[in-house]
């Protein structure tokens, strides 16, 4: 299933050029959460690169500070070769005009058309006049499979297919790079399987830069390039999808295998289990048999044990 | 105690941190009004999607409270024998106060809500950070028209409100009660002047305007974008234009009308 190594220049040890968004040292939090600490990554200009990590980890995050949705508390985000948090507003917006993001939901608006959302990026950044703008829309609508929907409102269409008008959308202005936010989250196996080759014939057909935040596991690491995972606010481990097949890292295993217990824990931080259960109200009147019969519980640390107890 | 006192000063603080990110959203729907005058077609949408769905419950409205007012109007003046008086008694209290406001109560509980749940629902769905991904800034595409529409058609509706009030009066005093048309309309001809009453209810009505839509689509713009969110942004809206207005109402009527 894991797409094999292709040879392509791992991003940290790329050229310069070669690099597209080279994140430095980057800190974020939403309140007192901390989400990233330090994160540094470089992701090149060309291949199919994934962001892989647990929920919560900050990958859908980690898409707005690139696309400048977002501003860090500290670090810096480059792309293409410009600090897109020091941008103005209209540099701003120009470097998003070569930019395209797939979100989850698929983001399209409601009020318009299949065929309308995809001329919308083009009908407000060029002027093309309406038959070639017709011709336009209908090609990439053609990309995607999805010719035949064009007169369809996003209400009359599946997960998937609002997916794949969003794409059709995002590649409209013929961008540098395509962000997708977990494409394939809640799709049945066909839906999934027409996404993944669709990301992957996408990215071959444009020879552009794709970046994939997903946690599906098996998808994104039979199309990825590379692969970046992230946890505890920092790249805990990079490298070609074969690479990361053989880690040794106890990490990336209990991710690549999906683990219920290991490094990530499978019980999120709290007191002792018996310290809880006295504050109970009315717990002491509770007879010696159950209290013996939950001590023996009190020290599980995986869900085997706990539900043994 | 100190926990109080700590509950109250961050909740002050985060007022004030929500009046100021108000107040930016304003400057900046203000800074959009050159996209409009390049695509009119985007204002005129929302005109129609604002004052039009409105219209209905504003002339409803306004004909039973005409009607409401022509009748304890006649039975507090009839007593005086002073019930000619109802007809211009009618028109003042509904140009001065009485359309610009109720209006406003309407257009923040039926069209404020349903801007503050449309903005909200596109925040949740993500069709705002989409628009701006694709280098389009949704304050000029989305905000600004809505906003500027809810200011221009608000005036329009509180005066059909008055028209339509004043008529309801006139069913219920003349057609009714049998009271004589002419003291009907020639009073409020006499009386009602162009500047004080007419054009001070006009001011008064595209105050309630910003208002009401400033609110509104701060409200769902800044809304947490889960249904629980939505949910709060809505009824805050309904809530927070409504006192708001019937605030600014005392301090213009206490401005205007001051001798």
């Amino acid at each position: 299933m894991s797409k094999q190594s292709t040879g392509h220049t791992t991003g940290a040890g790329a050229a310069g050029n070669d690099i597209l968004v080279k994140i430095t040292d980057l800190h974020f939090s939403r309140g007192s959460h901390k989400i990233f600490d330090g994160l540094s990554m470089e992701i090149p200009r060309r291949g199919v690169t994934a962001i892989m990590g647990p929920s919560g980890t900050g990958k859908t995050t980690l898409l707005k500070l690139i696309g400048g949705q977002l501003k860090p508390d500290a670090g810096k985000v480059e792309v293409d070769g410009q600090n897109i948090h020091r941008l103005k507003t209209g540099q701003l917006y120009d470097l998003r005009k070569r930019m395209g993001m797939l979100f989850q939901s698929g983001a399209l608006l409601t009020d318009l058309t299949v065929f309308e959302n995809i001329a919308y990026p083009l009908r407000e950044h060029t002027k093309v006049d309406e038959n070639l703008l017709r011709e336009l829309v209908l090609m990439k609508l053609n990309a995607v499979g999805l010719r035949g929907a064009a007169q369809l409102m996003p209400s009359e269409l599946s997960g998937g297919m609002a997916r794949r008008v969003a794409m059709a959308r995002a590649i409209a202005l013929d961008p540098m790079m395509i962000m997708y936010d977990e494409p394939f989250t809640g799709q049945d196996p066909i839906s999934m399987g027409v996404l993944v080759t669709l990301i992957e014939q996408l990215n071959a057909a444009l020879n552009i830069c794709s970046i994939v935040v997903s946690h599906d596991v098996q998808e994104t690491m039979s199309i990825a390039d590379y692969v970046h995972i992230i946890s505890n606010g920092k790249v805990i481990e990079s490298g070609t999808a074969d690479e990361l097949n053989h880690s040794q890292s106890e990490w990336t295993k209990q991710f690549i295998e999906g683990l219920a217990d290991g490094p990530v824990p499978f019980h999120y931080p709290a007191p002792p289990l018996m310290d809880d259960l006295y504050e109970m109200p009315g717990f002491e009147q509770a007879n010696a048999t159950s209290q013996a019969s939950i001590h023996g519980s009190s020290n599980a640390s995986s869900p085997n044990q706990l539900f043994k107890g | 105690m100190l926990s109080v006192f700590q509950k109250t000063g961050h909740k002050t603080l985060s007022i004030f941190q929500r009046l100021g990110r108000a107040n930016i959203f304003l400057l900046q729907i203000l800074a959009g009004v050159g996209s409009l005058l390049v695509r009119p077609g985007l204002l005129i949408r929302q005109m129609y999607s604002v004052g039009v769905q409105t219209l209905i419950i504003v002339v409803v409205a306004g004909l039973f409270v005409g009607m409401v007012m022509a009748l304890q109007s006649y039975y507090a003046l009839v007593d005086f024998g002073a019930e000619d008086s109802v007809g211009v008694m009618v028109a003042l209290s509904l140009l001065r106060e009485l359309a610009p406001v109720v209006t406003g109560l309407l257009f923040a509980g039926r069209a404020g809500s349903a801007l503050t749940a449309e903005i909200g629902l596109m925040k949740a769905t993500e069709q705002l950070s989409g628009m701006e991904m694709m280098a389009v800034n949704p304050l000029q595409r989305v905000i600004a028209p809505r906003f500027f529409a809810g200011v221009l058609t608000m005036p329009m509706l509180a005066t059909i409100f008055s028209a339509v009030g004043v008529l309801g009066a006139y069913l219920v005093a003349v057609v009714l009660l049998g009271l004589d048309y002419g003291p009907f309309w020639s009073q409020p001809q006499a009386k009602v002047d162009l500047y004080l009453d007419i054009y001070n209810g006009v001011i008064k009505s595209v105050v309630f305007g910003v208002l009401a839509t400033w609110i509104a689509v701060f409200e769902g713009y800044d809304c947490i974008p889960t249904s629980e969110g939505l949910g709060q942004a809505t009824t805050r809206t309904v809530v927070h234009s409504s006192l708001a207005i019937l605030f600014m109402d005392f301090v213009l009527t206490a401005v205007m009308f001051s001798k």
